[in-house]
């Protein structure tokens, strides 16, 4: 038996980790804990980015580069998310989405 | 007689673990447990990128990642006291639902992928991507080379932290 690794296999992965992501960005209420299904679902994509671009295209860079820039701007969101979270933990002394309805419209 | 090599069980294993922990990441009870769950997900997509031969990615992604963002959860986790509101959970109908639907999800795409003939492609793995290229990509300013997007990353990156800075501090 043959046993290679494919594009598949490691889309299968991504896959899981994709919908893990989603099922607990729907069923948490800590923000905190929606902010790591968050992750998980940025993950998901990059990994998808990096193995597209080696199978693929392995001569070229860019899905390389999307994965690269994806994990500083995802850096970047968690920091500025962290201090709204923050800030909402002092108006409110808790942190569950309940709390944060008032733009719900 | 299956012929394994020590990639394949290298993936094997970094999948499962990556599996187990990001379902484990999601369904606990327990916020911190959540975060360390996460932690291990996150080791298990740099050994990803290193296995692709992109280990400069992997690199990234475990200092970026595993030794930035997971601290800062960690941090954030014990200032906001989450540990006391992972009790409040969503009504079990509507718990019912999203299940289904990401189950369905899941399904539906593991077979859209196996379906592909793409998704049979193989190429040698293990050869890893020099630096030097890396490199050369970033600063270059031809076509496919990034030194824009890497000037506007590094601004943002400024940006959101003097933004995260400004959001956090308290006020008098």
């Amino acid at each position: 038996m043959e046993l290679e690794i494919h594009v598949f296999h490691y889309l299968v992965v991504s896959t899981v980790m994709l919908f893990c992501g989603i099922y607990g960005f729907c069923t948490r209420k800590n923000l905190l804990a929606m902010l790591i299904s968050v992750e998980l679902m940025l993950n998901a994509s990059n990994i998808n980015f990096a193995v597209f671009n080696r199978y693929l295209f392995p001569g070229q860079l860019e899905g390389h580069f999307f994965s690269l820039f994806g994990i500083a701007i995802a850096a970047a969101e968690t920091a500025v998310a962290i201090a709204i979270i923050i800030n909402v933990y002092r108006n409110f002394n808790r942190v569950l989405t309940d709390d944060v309805s008032h733009m719900k419209g | 007689m299956m012929d394994l090599s020590l990639l394949d069980i290298t993936f094997y294993a970094t999948a499962a673990v990556i599996i187990v922990c990001s379902i484990l990441a999601v369904t606990t009870g327990r916020i911190v447990r959540s975060a360390t769950y996460l932690l291990f997900v996150l080791f298990g997509t740099g050994v990803i990128y290193s296995m692709l031969g992109y280990t400069y990615l992997g690199a990234v992604q475990l200092m970026v990642y595993a030794g930035g963002i997971v601290v800062l959860y960690i941090f954030s986790i014990l200032l906001t006291r989450s540990s006391q509101t992972m009790r409040y959970r969503i009504g079990r109908g509507r718990l019912a639902a999203v299940l289904a639907a990401t189950a369905t999800g899941a399904v539906l795409v593991i077979f859209l992928l196996a379906s592909q003939h793409f998704a049979l492609v193989a190429i040698p793995q293990g050869v890893e991507l020099p630096a030097r290229e890396i490199g050369h990509a970033m600063i270059g300013s031809d076509k496919y080379q990034y030194v824009l997007p890497f000037e506007i990353v590094s601004v943002l990156l400024v940006a959101c932290m003097i933004g995260a800075i400004l959001i956090a501090r308290r006020h008098k």
